[in-house]
């Protein structure tokens, strides 16, 4: 047998022992067939030109909306995935499910996937599809910038998943602390994956964040001060402000590591005088802000979702805004809350445990407001309400855990016990993926113009819920019993049996919980329950004035804002007319072409990080060659806009029923 | 005619902010200028941090000579100059001398980046390599950092050339115009604190 060792050298980089795994070579085989599947399905019904026409080279900020929250659904599946393995490797002692390397694989894809590839998305996917609307304006800022934003995310998250199959898949954790994820500890290409696919995502949200504070800060309807701004716009501003100082502490971080690896330099090695903890300041500097980043637009959410379902104006407004902005600041002074052990000395763990326990106060503050918004008004059980009431004492519990565990003495015993497991998924998932879950169905009917089904929703969520708490209750226990986390099994006899099959049959239940949205989804797509007033919930703000889906251009006519709460006030006065157009008061409407430039530059960056990863260095340098070329495309192609005639603004609205008789 | 306080609003108001599409790219554009602060305030740091982390290798001390950094200094010092009077040019509605001075400002970048290069490379040939010390990969990075912002710099002014050759003085390429000199004043500030925080204290 004489084989080409070029060719034999290329299999071994490509298809190393870990990614020849029977249940990996099964998912393989699983996904070349759903992609075959949608190849032939898109060619029969001759979809392409549509796919590109519609959805690839849209500039569109709804449709980038639906984009990314469709994204973010299949990373949600993805990293749940991953929760319900590490979950059944924990079931029973001595358990061998999966090999300790693939253990570690797993888990550090879950949070990565969850973290950069789940919430932020669907974060940035509500972002999209309310923001513009509520603030009365027809797009954002930088529509081909948002598009940038979106195909960065999406050839990043390609780009870390692919890595299971091709090359192996990273596994020193979602922080990737060095000296782990060093050369020297971590050969293999997983690393690297880790480092490309979040450093191009990476790029995509800061731009994003750029786009929306922008957005926020210009493009508000007239009339609508700061002041009379709905929460979930100015969580959007603050959230924005948080990314722009948090995501290139991120990008330094990673950088350097890539540097280490790919290049040697002695950044965070043991070698030479570096220095390890430097990349754990510089992570987490970006790290604690995330959380924030996180959890300030479920802030937003509920601030709409609450008024709207008890027919109240929100309670503490200014209150509201104002712990939003005390939190922003103080997220930038608790980074080192993450590593008390590692030597600091005690004053500065004081300064740092004092400054977490300070933002527990505008935190409660928020809480007595939603509570202080329902005392009194009419309350609706809807689908996103009853996620909002699941959340209020998921996130109590969350944040009176955070605040022990800021307690610098006793954090000795919890760090990095299965009790701060619990804990930060007590917020991130009581918190984060609760308030994205709930602004999914409420602002579902105006992305896609049909409801989704009540009472599936209702079981989907109940049964969510109650998989939650039984998943991560035990598991504060399991820390207080001494269960470290990342452990890929554990022996009998310590007490930990019985608390771990409990917390795994709660995964299994969430993971039901999940299934039913998804059916529930599809379900409702299949009989839709049309919205054909635009505001089905009977809400508040402006995006509910408009009819569902918006039309492209949003408002044939920009309203003129009074108070906040507009659209109720409109409601309440009898303006309601007021968003209707009438002949001579429609103009024709400039909105900005469809452009293929923000995929090529996303996909010119895949390239080349595919090139770093594999360290083949012409393949990078021809990446960075079609950046250059795909950014000199977009500066020089007269990015122009077109017209949307006065004809045709009056037809749609017509047919909509929102002419002026 | 115009009263004298319209030529004076004339004058404080440029074409580029006047226009409401423009003027929100600028604004977005200083937005983007403070996360590139943060970028620069996150090596400086790890810089700070590293300095004297030297291993077996050279000290600041050793490394640093004056001369070539001083020549650097100056040459991006005459830059930022030129490059305001490319928009002062451009103001007084003059594309001929925008053009020109652009050209003087992207030529004076381009002799930079080859000094510094050639003080790297000469670094490197005397076996400092980054993977040497902590110190070295600190220095290399952060100086390459802004060294690579000036390079994307001056690609961004060949472009600008070209367009301001072909289109004239629209108010997309004055705002574009404005812009760069933006981004080319930022990155002068960042070498202003380069030259003090790596150089001076590093031969002192």
């Amino acid at each position: 047998m004489t084989m080409n060792p070029w060719i034999l050298h290329l299999m071994k980089r490509l298809f190393p022992p870990q990614v020849l795994l029977p249940d990996i070579i099964g998912i393989d085989i699983g996904l070349t067939i759903a992609a075959i599947a949608a190849i032939v399905f898109l060619t029969k019904t001759k979809r392409w030109g549509w796919l590109w026409r519609e959805w690839i080279t849209t500039v569109d900020h709804k449709k980038i909306g639906i984009m990314y929250l469709l994204a973010a659904l299949v990373m949600l599946f993805r990293g749940g995935v991953d929760a319900l393995m590490i979950r059944t490797q924990l079931i029973a002692p001595h358990q061998h499910f999966m090999s300790a390397q693939q253990y570690d694989e797993v888990f550090t894809t879950h949070g990565t996937v969850m973290i950069f590839f789940m919430a932020m998305p669907m974060v940035f996917a509500l972002f999209n599809a309310a923001v513009p609307l509520m603030i009365g304006a027809r797009d954002v800022a930088f529509p081909r910038l948002n598009a940038i934003s979106f195909w960065l995310f999406a050839f990043g998250a390609i780009l870390l998943n692919i890595s299971f199959s091709i090359g192996g898949s990273p596994d020193a954790g979602w922080m990737s602390y060095p000296p782990y994820s060093e050369l020297m500890f971590d050969p293999g290409v997983g690393e690297n994956y880790f480092l490309l696919s979040l450093q191009v995502a990476g790029i995509g949200t800061i731009a994003t964040g750029i786009n929306f504070l922008v957005t926020v800060l210009r493009l508000r309807a007239p009339g609508m001060t700061l002041t009379r701004m709905p929460i979930f716009a100015w969580s959007a501003l603050i959230t924005s402000s948080l990314i722009l100082f948090a995501f290139p502490p991120l990008t330094v971080a990673l950088g350097l590591t890539m540097l280490d690896r790919i290049f040697g330099a002695s950044f965070f090695t043991l070698g030479h005088q570096g220095m390890p903890m430097m990349y754990a300041n510089l992570f987490w500097i970006f790290g604690h802000p995330e959380v924030y980043i996180l959890i300030m637009p479920p802030f937003g959410i509920f601030s709409e979702v609450v008024p709207t379902f008890s027919k109240k104006p929100l309670f503490g407004y200014e209150a509201m805004v104002a712990s939003l902005l005390a939190i922003s600041i103080l997220s930038y002074g608790t980074w080192v809350h993450h590593f008390f052990e590692m030597g600091a000395g005690p004053g500065v763990n004081s300064f740092f445990g004092l400054s977490t326990m300070l933002i527990a106060i505008p935190t409660g503050v928020k809480m007595f407001n939603w509570i202080f918004t329902m005392w009194g008004g009419r309350i609706r059980i809807t689908v996103p309400m009853l996620w909002q009431l699941a959340f209020v004492p998921t996130f109590v519990v969350g944040g009176a855990t955070g605040v022990m565990l800021a307690t610098v003495p006793a954090d000795y015993q919890y760090h990095n016990s299965y009790f701060m497991i619990a804990h930060f998924h007590n917020v991130i998932l009581g918190g984060t993926v609760f308030g994205l879950l709930s602004g999914l169905y409420y602002w579902w009917p105006k992305m896609f113009g049909w409801k989704l089904n009540h009472r599936q929703g209702v079981w989907a969520c109940l049964l969510f819920v109650v998989g939650f708490w039984l998943t991560f209750m035990p598991q504060y226990f399991l820390g207080f019993q001494g269960m470290t986390r990342r452990m890929s099994s554990y022996p009998p006899g310590l007490g930990w049996t019985a608390l771990n099959f409990w917390s795994t049959i709660g995964a299994y239940v969430m993971g039901v919980g999940f299934l039913i949205m998804v059916y529930n989804i599809i379900w409702s797509r299949i009989h839709p329950d049309w919205d054909t007033t635009g505001d089905p919930w009977d809400a508040r703000t402006l995006e509910w004035s408009l009819p569902s889906p918006a039309p492209e251009y949003n408002f044939a006519r920009i309203p003129q804002v009074h108070s906040r709460d507009e659209w109720w006030e409109m409601k309440q006065e009898g303006r309601t007319d007021e968003v209707k157009i009438s002949e001579k008061t429609v103009h024709a409407i400039h909105m900005p072409r469809n452009t293929p430039m923000p995929v090529l530059l996303a996909l010119a960056f895949f390239v080349g990080s595919i090139g770093m990863v594999f360290e083949w260095f012409w393949l990078a340098i021809l990446g960075g060659l079609g950046v250059v070329a795909a950014l000199a495309y977009g500066s020089f192609a007269n990015y122009s806009e077109k017209e949307i005639s006065r004809d045709t603004i009056l037809q749609t609205e017509a047919q909509l029923g929102r002419l002026e008789s | 005619m115009s009263t004298a306080t319209e030529t004076h609003r004339s004058v404080a108001r440029p074409p580029e902010f006047e226009d409401t599409h423009e003027s929100i790219r600028i604004l977005g554009f200083w937005i983007f200028l403070t996360t590139d602060v943060v970028l620069f305030g996150s090596l400086f740091s790890v810089y700070a941090v590293f300095r004297n982390r030297v291993a077996l290798g050279p000290t600041p001390h050793q490394l640093f000579s004056m001369g070539p950094v001083l020549a650097e200094t100056l040459i991006l010092l005459t830059s930022t100059f030129t490059c305001s009077l490319s928009l002062y040019a451009a103001r007084s509605n003059r594309l001929k001398g925008a053009v020109a001075w652009l050209t003087v400002t992207l030529l004076l970048g381009a002799s930079f980046v080859f000094l510094e290069i050639r003080e790297f490379a000469g670094d490197v040939m005397a076996g400092h390599t980054w993977h040497q010390s902590a110190f070295l990969s600190g220095f290399f990075t952060l100086v390459g950092t802004h060294g690579s912002h000036v390079t994307i710099g001056i690609a961004w002014a060949i472009m600008l050339v070209l367009q301001l050759m072909s289109g004239g003085l629209t108010v997309t390429n004055r705002r574009k115009l404005y812009t760069f000199t933006l981004y080319w004043h930022f990155l002068d500030i960042v070498w202003i604190f380069l030259f003090t925080v790596v150089y001076l204290l590093g031969i002192a």
